[in-house]
């Protein structure tokens, strides 16, 4: 047992967040998010120049052969500099099927291309009715010559807009919730009858309604087992979900260095309103939560790796439960200690609550992930 | 990183387990695990047994009896007493004097007490808080008056766990009491509490237990190599052995025993399949497994040897809040019966554990008050860990 990180982390840790530090400060972060596109192509080639792009894949595609704690050095480094760019939609969400459930044509085809900046993946799997529900699938995929049509409506892909790809999850049997019959596709942007809806979010990242008429995709389009989807899609949502509360870690990170840096420099009756023990204790519950947090966020990058599939699930719900908590508490608590500069748009913190706001249901919310956990004790 | 033990560390836990179940006392266990009183015999007992193996003090240097563990073999040590129900070691001589002694005793009081400490020869107690003197103690009065080879003493301390067991106490002691700096003035003292002119009388708390007491000190005559450190330098000891107090309060192994628990009475009461209750448990269940990631985070920053710094101010805070919130969920899965209590004596087939569960959850309210309020905790990582 050790809690040392690597050498080679600390490299990555540092490589990373001076690339962050001189080139993704909150003004340019602005400029880039006010572009149309809303996120930048050069910050994009600047992260595959670096490597970052390949931190968890193989090194024969060209990538870092990286564990899940070298992705939480990341993902703590992106959530500090709320950094918009599509690197959990493509790395750990797109790249990870391919990686984890993709043939090795498959694999040989995206992920050197992936790794290099050249393309940008989604997972489009939620539905209008499903919540959070991942075997709430109702598309379907129909065989249709030597492959399938989809039909569909897939709503709040995160980063949609820009994929050159995307994993689509569709029903090859059964019925709307069945567990069996989900399978999964390779759809790539600009076939026919897809269409795209980008929109921008509240914390300037970008979701889109993909909507699915008659997609044809050839045998090949298939990833992983026709009609047992499932088993790969909750792995993989579960490394995306550890890898979320690892950018929380970061982004909550902020949100305690900033307001612990108001509290000290804010002057009201003439003294600093760090002094007031009524703010004290409430800032020491920040830090607390703060501790807590990546506790729990390294528990889980550290789980994925190692765990058996029902002790993933028990350990990503936690850290999911506990960071759902951190990330409200520590937001609102950094709003609220900001007074009304904490409201406004002008002040990275806002941006911060925005993010922690989202994030704190994605992957699924804490009632969601506290029913997992009970799930999970019942059948332990 | 890597949470999984080596080998040699799976070997480390097995040798601590076997150890212990060949050990540990049944009637002893079944003390510690029903929340019943353990005598001065069960405890000193238990920590004889460990000093003989020669597991009593791991963390003191080696050539005093320290074990020279890693910090995961200290923690997989805690682990397995925690898991077994081993009585606690009472902290106050081996865990707190002792660091003290280490860092400013003379040699001839390491000589003299060190070894008797390690072996369970005296109970040691804590005079620290008195009547007026509470979460600020440097505003203590108990006066100690140099009188040729002495000291003469006399005061009160309050709140000495396990006083009625004492047979040495140390002791924060105003020697100067017009200084500037109430903190200045302060001396710390050890003393035979055979020594005439000392009374201890019970406190009888809300769970009408005797764990805590009054000591009155009435012109006790303590010989002056009864000193530590310097006359008037004892605050500077004080705050040495403030994050020593603290170490330990965490309680996580006995939580994690605590926790198994209350999942098994919530599936006999059927409440694991009330999501209320459910909500309630996995909330404490998941802050529990992160702080002991965070307890493992710290211990191994704390591997260079330095002492404990304000962060262990954040495990009493969440261990202690933990522990509460454990009690209060074992309590509800008691229902109705919970409001049985009886003395333990009353009858045969008698549930005494359900009977204990009330008690037990007006006891553990203590452990956010004590060795420094969690309030007063929270203004120590204000200040010394976030500089406000």
């Amino acid at each position: 047992m050790n809690f040392e990180y690597s050498d080679e982390q600390r490299l990555l840790s540092e490589t990373l967040r001076k690339f962050l530090n001189t080139g993704y400060g909150f003004d340019a972060r602005a400029k880039i998010t006010a572009t149309p596109a809303g996120f930048s192509e050069d910050v994009w080639a600047a992260l595959a120049e670096m490597g970052i792009l390949g931190v968890p894949f193989d090194e024969k595609f060209g990538g870092f052969g990286g564990t899940t704690v070298d992705m939480m050095v990341v993902m703590e480094a992106l959530g500090e500099a709320l950094v918009v760019e599509p690197y959990l939609a493509t790395v750990g969400l797109g790249g990870r099927f391919v990686a984890r459930g993709g043939a090795a044509p498959q694999q040989a085809r995206i992920l050197p291309a992936l790794i290099a900046g050249k393309t940008k993946m989604a997972f489009a799997q939620t539905e209008p009715e499903a919540r959070y529900d991942l075997a709430r699938v109702a598309t379907r995929a129909t065989p249709s010559g030597d492959g399938w049509v989809l039909e569909g409506d897939k709503r709040a892909v995160l980063h949609g807009g820009c994929a050159d790809l995307l994993v689509v999850s569709a029903r090859t049997a059964g019925g709307d919730g069945d567990a069996r019959g989900i399978s999964l596709f390779l759809v790539e942007r600009g076939a026919a009858g897809l269409a795209i809806d980008d929109a921008r979010t509240l914390d300037n990242l970008r979701v889109a309604d993909v909507r699915l008429s008659g997609v044809r995709v050839g045998r090949d389009a298939l990833l992983g087992a026709e009609g047992g989807g499932l088993p790969l899609i909750e792995e993989v949502v579960d490394y995306a979900t550890a890898l979320v509360c690892a950018e929380a870690v970061g982004a909550i990170k902020y949100a305690h260095d900033a307001t612990l840096d108001y509290l000290k420099t804010r002057r009201q009756f003439g003294v600093p309103i760090g002094s007031f023990q009524a703010l004290q204790h409430r800032m020491v519950d920040v830090l607390i939560a703060y501790e807590q947090a990546r506790s729990i966020a390294t528990l889980a990058c550290v789980k994925v790796d190692t765990a058996d599939a029902a002790e993933r699930r028990r350990v990503v719900s936690a850290a999911k439960v506990k960071i759902a908590d951190a990330a409200r508490h520590v937001s609102q608590e950094a709003v609220q200690l900001h007074g009304g500069m904490g409201m406004t748009e002008e002040l990275k913190i806002s941006h911060t609550f925005r993010r922690l706001t989202t994030i704190a249901q994605a992957f699924g919310d804490a009632d969601h992930h506290l029913a997992r956990f009970a799930a999970a004790r019942a059948s332990a | 990183m890597d949470l999984n033990y080596s080998p040699e560390e799976t070997a480390f836990r097995d040798e601590v387990r076997a150890w212990i179940g060949a050990n540990l006392a049944a009637d002893v266990r079944d003390k510690v695990l029903n929340y019943r009183e353990l005598s001065k015999d069960d405890l000193l007992g238990w920590h004889k047994k460990l000093a003989t193996k020669g597991w009593v003090a791991p963390g003191w240097p080696k050539e005093w009896g320290g074990t020279d563990w890693t910090v995961v073999q200290r923690y997989i040590f805690e682990e397995e007493c925690g898991a077994a129900g081993c009585p606690p070691i009472v902290p106050f001589g081996v865990r707190m004097c002792a660091p003290v002694l280490l860092r400013f005793g003379t040699d001839a009081q390491k000589q003299r007490f060190l070894p008797r400490m390690y072996n369970g020869e005296d109970f040691w107690v804590q005079g620290y808080s008195e009547p007026g003197a509470g979460s600020d103690l440097a505003s203590l009065k108990t006066r100690a008056v140099r009188d040729g080879d002495h000291y003469v003493v006399t005061g009160q301390k309050i709140w000495t766990t396990l006083g009625h067991y004492g047979d040495w106490i140390f002791c924060l002691v105003r020697t100067d009491p017009k200084t500037e700096k109430r903190q200045d003035g302060i001396s710390f003292l050890l003393i035979d509490m055979t020594t005439p002119g000392i009374t201890v009388r019970p406190i009888v708390l809300l769970d009408q237990s005797r764990e805590v007491n009054e000591v009155f000190f009435d012109e006790v005559r303590v010989p002056a190599e009864n000193l530590v450190h310097e006359e008037n330098k004892g605050w500077t000891v004080a705050k040495f052995l403030l994050g020593y107090e603290r170490m330990g309060t965490g309680n996580i192994a006995v939580s994690k025993r605590e926790l198994a628990r209350v999942k098994e009475l919530a599936a006999r009461a059927g409440l694991l399949d009330d999501p209320r209750f459910a909500d309630r448990l996995t909330r404490v269940e998941v802050e529990l497994m992160a702080l002991e990631i965070t307890n493992l985070r710290f211990l191994d920053q704390l591997r260079g040897g330095r002492p404990p710094g304000a962060e262990v101010s954040l495990l009493k805070i969440k261990g202690t809040e933990i522990q509460q919130a454990l009690t209060e969920l074992m309590l509800q899965t008691a229902g109705p019966l919970a409001q049985a209590f009886r003395p333990l004596e009353a009858r045969a087939g008698f549930d005494a554990f359900t009977a204990s569960l009330m008690p037990r959850y007006c006891n553990v309210r203590k452990a956010t008050i004590y060795a420094g309020s969690n309030e007063i905790q929270r203004n120590i990582i204000a200040k010394a860990t976030l500089g406000l």
